[in-house]
């Protein structure tokens, strides 16, 4: 029997609605789940090399040449009111504080974001989520935590490799374009940079790994079960997790900023 | 009097809120081999992650030896599961362990046992599927009857006394499926299982099955219910001796 409009328009809308009440469900879900992190080490270990080791050289590269990147940009700006020596300030405070998270962030978002809900979302397809079930194993539990403890341990790491590259690459090109010499831009940094900024970046690295888990996670369990739904899983995994750590770096931005960091 | 294992009670199940399956009664008693067969898009597989616990059903009650899975809390279900297995169409083995991991997952899960008895039972259970010796490998490396085995040595790695089967014969050739028939003989025997399978494939019905219950999407309910070769001989319902002769099926 065919369906009328307004009973397609009702089915369409609480599609809508149950698309968009999901990831409350998901957050439910994971949230009253038990983390069991003791008997998970295996997995663990899996997703810490995934996550941490196998983006460990891709992350070396990309943030040798932001470093530099940056440092071009910069000195092609403070060569003009001769102040090159304040390129070793502008690679510090932006690779400590915003660009060492962020791309260490969308690095992961690309590798380990998409790989969570095309792996999800395929266990979905092979009933293996039905097997976790009927074994007695909470499938949020068993495929949520160790991918979030991973991401919490990796990505910090991560980010500090992805900083000291970039301080690297910017310190590579400034003393080959200025007449800066590598101590001078090594005893700038030291005397300019502190800490507090980069603990300011390892957190809003951590935050980062979070949001890319759950979401990541989420869209794997919602994505419908066939080759398609997998494949449109990861795609919104990639899209919602550079969609949340923007705004999440925006709004940790505005309040270190407001609380004095 | 046999024991009743499974007892269904005016179950209606479907999606959102549309029933595929009304007013279902029928038992399970121990030490059978029931089959649950229909046309195809009946609702066979959605029954049975109905009686798995795994779907909550429009209305009715499912007991599982006197206890309701679908009033079940999540503790309570838990402790049900550990009592029976179940094995999937395409053996759902997790992809990233090795088959022997995939057998010791439930007692690495549910058990305190030591890893030298964890080993010795999964040998166990993997001799028993006829898998000696395959433990090391992965399930992307196994074939599609060997990746059913291996699921049906998990689901008996608790020792459960109630499998479940979904579709074992789906995708496999006569001799395999023949095989995997004989094999679930044969574990009915050694430890006096009793068996719930959905499945269409006629052959291995009339081997193995001890009694079947049919399902009819048209008539979105049970049509027939009753021992095999006498349903097809004698069932008064045209339809029902058609499908289990393979004339004229819808």
């Amino acid at each position: 029997m065919q369906n009328s409009k307004p009973e397609k328009l009702k089915q369409t809308l609480t599609g809508y609605i149950a698309q968009a009440v999901y990831p409350v469900v998901f957050l439910g879900e994971v949230f009253s789940a038990k983390p069991r992190l003791a008997r998970r080490k295996r997995e663990l270990l899996y997703y810490l090399d995934l996550c941490g080791v196998k983006s460990l050289p891709v992350v070396i590269i990309i943030s040798l040449l932001m470093g530099s990147i940056i440092a071009m940009q910069g000195i092609l700006q403070m060569r003009k009111v001769g102040a090159e020596i304040f390129i070793v300030d502008l690679v510090g405070f932006a690779v400590l504080k915003e660009f060492g998270p962020l791309m260490v962030a969308m690095i992961s978002t690309g590798r380990a974001g998409s790989a969570f809900a095309a792996e999800i979302g395929t266990m979905k397809v092979n009933e293996e989520i039905y097997a976790l079930q009927t074994m007695g194993v909470n499938p949020y539990s068993y495929l949520v935590y160790p991918k979030l403890a991973a991401m919490l341990v990796a990505i910090p790491v991560l980010t500090v490799f992805g900083d000291a590259f970039s301080i690297l690459g910017g310190m590579i090109l400034s003393t080959s374009a200025c007449d800066i010499t590598p101590a001078a831009y090594w005893a700038r940094s030291t005397a300019v940079l502190n800490g507090t900024v980069f603990m300011l970046g390892i957190i809003k690295s951590a935050v980062f790994g979070v949001l890319i888990t759950l979401a990541g996670c989420c869209c794997g369990f919602s994505a419908e079960g066939n080759a398609q739904g997998v494949g449109r899983g990861a795609t919104q995994a990639v899209v919602a997790s550079i969609f949340l750590v923007v705004i999440a770096d925006a709004v940790m931005t505005l309040l270190f900023t407001f609380i004095g960091y | 009097m046999r024991n009743k294992i499974i007892e269904v009670t005016q179950l209606d199940i479907g999606y959102d809120n549309t029933p595929i399956l009304c007013d279902l009664d029928f038992d399970v008693y121990e030490g059978e081999i029931l089959f649950i067969l229909g046309n195809s898009g009946c609702g066979k597989s959605t029954l049975l992650k109905h009686l798995t616990g795994l779907y909550q059903p429009l209305r009715g009650d499912i007991k599982l030896r006197n206890k309701s899975i679908v009033n079940a809390s999540g503790q309570e279900k838990n402790e049900l599961y550990k009592s029976f297995g179940v094995t999937y169409q395409g053996g759902a083995l997790l992809g990233s362990l090795t088959v022997a991991e995939n057998v010791a997952f439930p007692l690495e899960e549910h058990t305190s046992l030591t890893q030298d008895e964890i080993d010795s039972i999964v040998e166990e259970k993997l001799s028993l599927v006829d898998l000696t010796g395959f433990g090391n490998l992965m399930p992307s490396e196994l074939s599609g009857g060997m990746k059913k085995r291996a699921g049906l040595a998990r689901a008996l790695a608790l020792s459960p006394d109630l499998l479940f089967f979904d579709e074992p014969s789906a995708g496999l050739d006569p001799l395999s499926s023949s095989a995997l028939d004989r094999l679930i003989l044969d574990i009915r025997s050694k430890i006096n299982a009793t068996v719930v399978v959905v499945s269409h494939e006629l052959d291995s019905i009339f081997s193995i099955a001890d009694r079947i219950i049919m399902l009819d999407k048209e008539r979105k309910g049970i049509v027939a219910e009753g021992e095999p070769h006498d349903l097809r001989a004698n069932s008064s319902d045209s339809w029902v001796r058609n499908f289990l002769n393979r004339n004229n099926m819808r």
